[in-house]
Formats: structure tokens, C-alpha cells, sequence
């Protein structure tokens, strides 16, 4: 397998067909390949987003983060987009599952796709993940530390985020969650009750949690990276989706 | 943890930003998830005018000892000033 990729922005058709600006990175050569999308997380598409995408390329998979904030205006900058929809309550989780199902569809029509699909997203994105995951037919789903899939939001929370845990019976793919066992959101009594209910629903989920993480341990620019959970996080990643999204 | 609090307040005076000056009509202060700042969470405070679209935003994100500190100082130089001085009804 060749390593050189292309990647930079592109336009896909989202929820009710909207324009969405979307950065897509993929290897040049011309194997059968999954395609993964990356779902950013509440303070927007940022580079850390764009980063993990070349990653699943330069390890053998399309892979595509949509940016769910752009409605707020092309040529606006993320930063100010992501602030602008906060600003609005944020985007309604039938928004994201339709701008992940255009990604998802973008990734498939794209040469060398197998048709197998995988998402993944962090903290507020790992909470999408799973909704995409019980809403969508896709073949393999990575949670990382997303939180009020299962508990309620503060009660002052404005925004219109339920928890998810209704919505399991239909998860329609293997769940892979890494969580850290110093997180408040999720803790780790959250992540058990998510585990005691995939079990009980016969759900196929492998959940990890590592010791002296926290939340966002998975960040390189920020003081919560955790190197060793990392490290290993992204080898429970790769080999997840080696099973699951091969041809 | 991504917070989703957000805490809206209308706002009247002036802001400096990418684009240069504009009129500043809503602010936004929530804890969460900085965009730029080395901190897990900082206090994120926008200047904003909606109706000059996204990019019309000044943008900070502070420590919560910073934001304290800064309401504080913002205490003090009103208390320092005249009563009213910087007042929306003074001079109209």
C-alpha cells in the first residue's frame, strides 16, 4: 500500500440537500477502501478535525468531516460559524444524522469505495456518533468519551440535547467507546449503564476505559492528552475498523 | 466536556473585528471548549451583532480566574467614573 493521499475541501450535499463544506482525505491508491466520517465536536471544524481525517487516510481509508456549521455562510470562518450557531441553540440531531448520511453517501460514491462505512466523533460528536449510529445503516461506530447518550443534561442546558439511550434498540452497527476513567461526562457509571443496556438489547459494543484519562484525552493540543491512552485508543480504532470496514 | 450552557445578553456599544469596527448588539458567554486557548475550558465571551452576520464577532476565552478578574476590574472603573458617565441614556 502506496502512502501518499489527497486531501482538501470539498462540497456535499447535506440534511434537505444543503451545501455543506467538507474536508476529505483519501489515499491515491487504488484499493478497495471503507470510508469513514469524522464528526467534529461543538466548538467546530477545526484543525484537529482535518488532522484526524489525513490520518485515517494515510492508514488506508477515505474519510470525510463535514462541517455541520456551515449554514452560517461560506467564507465564514469556523470559529465565527461554530459561535454563530451556538448562538441559535446549536444544530437539531436531525440535522446532523442527514448531513453525516450525505457524507456518508459522498464517501461511497467515491472510486475504490467498498460501501462500508464508519463514524466516529469526540465528546459532543461522540454523543452524535451515537445517534448517527442508531439512526443510520452504517457498519462500524467509535464513541469517544461523548456524553448525555445516556444521563440528562442540567436542567438549565438551553439547547435541545436529550439523551440517547432510547434510541439503542436500533444501533445498527458494532459500537466501539473509549472513555477515560477520570471524565465526569461521561463518568464512568454512565458508560456502565450504556454497557448493562447494549448487553441486555444484544448489541455488539467493546468499551474501554483507561485509567489517568480524562475527558478529551485524545487531544495532542490540549492539557487533557494523554499520551498512553491515546496511543492505545487509536490501535483499538484501527483494529475495530480493520474488522469492520474491510471489503 | 462540551457544557452547552450559553448565556445571551443584549449589548449596546461598539467591538473591533477581523473586518474592523462594527456596532456590537448581543454578547454570549458560555464555559465550554475554547477554540484557541491552551485550557481545557476556558470562559468564552463573543461580541456580536446578528444582524451583521457570523463574522462580525469579537472573541475571547479566558480562564475562570481571568473572567473574575475582569469583573472586577470592570466594577472598579465604573465605580471610578462619575455615576453614569458611560450610561446609554448620558447625552441623549
Amino acid at each position: 500500500m502506496g502512502d501518499a493521499m489527497w486531501a482538501g475541501t470539498v462540497t456535499i450535499p447535506g440534511y434537505e440537500q444543503a451545501e455543506l463544506e467538507a474536508y476529505l482525505a483519501r489515499p491515491l491508491d487504488d484499493r478497495p477502501r471503507g470510508g469513514v466520517v469524522v464528526i467534529h465536536h461543538m466548538p467546530g471544524y477545526d484543525e484537529a478535525h482535518k488532522e484526524i481525517v489525513r490520518r485515517f487516510a494515510a492508514n488506508g481509508y477515505a474519510a470525510i468531516c463535514p462541517n455541520l456549521y456551515s449554514r452560517e455562510g461560506a467564507g465564514v470562518s469556523p470559529d465565527d460559524q461554530a459561535a454563530a450557531a451556538r448562538a441559535k441553540g446549536g444544530v437539531p440531531d436531525e440535522q446532523v444524522v442527514g448531513d453525516v448520511a450525505g457524507a456518508a453517501g459522498y464517501l461511497n460514491s467515491l472510486d475504490h469505495a467498498n460501501g462500508k462505512i464508519g463514524v466516529i466523533g469526540y465528546c459532543s460528536g461522540g454523543r452524535q456518533t451515537f445517534l448517527v449510529a442508531c439512526s443510520l445503516d452504517v457498519d462500524a461506530a467509535v464513541d469517544c468519551y461523548g456524553a448525555f447518550v445516556v444521563n440528562d443534561p442540567p436542567a438549565q442546558f438551553p439547547l435541545k440535547v436529550k439523551p440517547l439511550l432510547s434510541k439503542a434498540p436500533g444501533l445498527s452497527c458494532p459500537l466501539l467507546g473509549l472513555f477515560g476513567a477520570d471524565d465526569s461526562h461521561p463518568a464512568p457509571d454512565e458508560v456502565a449503564v450504556l454497557s448493562a443496556e447494549l448487553d441486555k438489547l444484544g448489541k455488539e459494543h467493546e468499551f474501554h476505559t483507561f485509567p489517568g484519562a480524562g475527558h478529551a484525552f485524545f487531544s495532542v493540543d490540549r492539557p487533557a492528552y494523554r499520551p498512553a491512552a491515546a496511543v492505545e485508543g487509536w490501535k483499538k480504532i484501527f483494529a475495530f475498523y480493520g474488522r469492520h470496514l474491510a471489503a | 466536556m462540551c457544557t452547552y450552557v450559553t448565556e445571551k445578553i443584549a449589548l449596546d456599544g461598539a467591538g473591533k473585528g477581523g473586518s474592523g469596527w462594527f456596532t456590537v448588539r448581543e454578547g454570549l458567554v458560555y464555559v465550554d471548549h475554547p477554540y484557541h486557548a491552551c485550557h481545557e475550558h476556558t470562559v468564552n465571551i463573543d461580541f456580536t451583532n446578528p444582524d451583521e452576520g457570523p463574522s462580525a464577532r469579537v472573541a475571547v476565552e479566558l480562564t475562570e480566574e481571568s473572567a473574575l478578574a475582569l469583573i472586577e476590574a470592570i466594577q472598579k472603573a465604573l465605580a471610578l467614573a462619575p455615576p453614569g458617565l458611560a450610561s446609554a441614556r448620558n447625552g441623549r
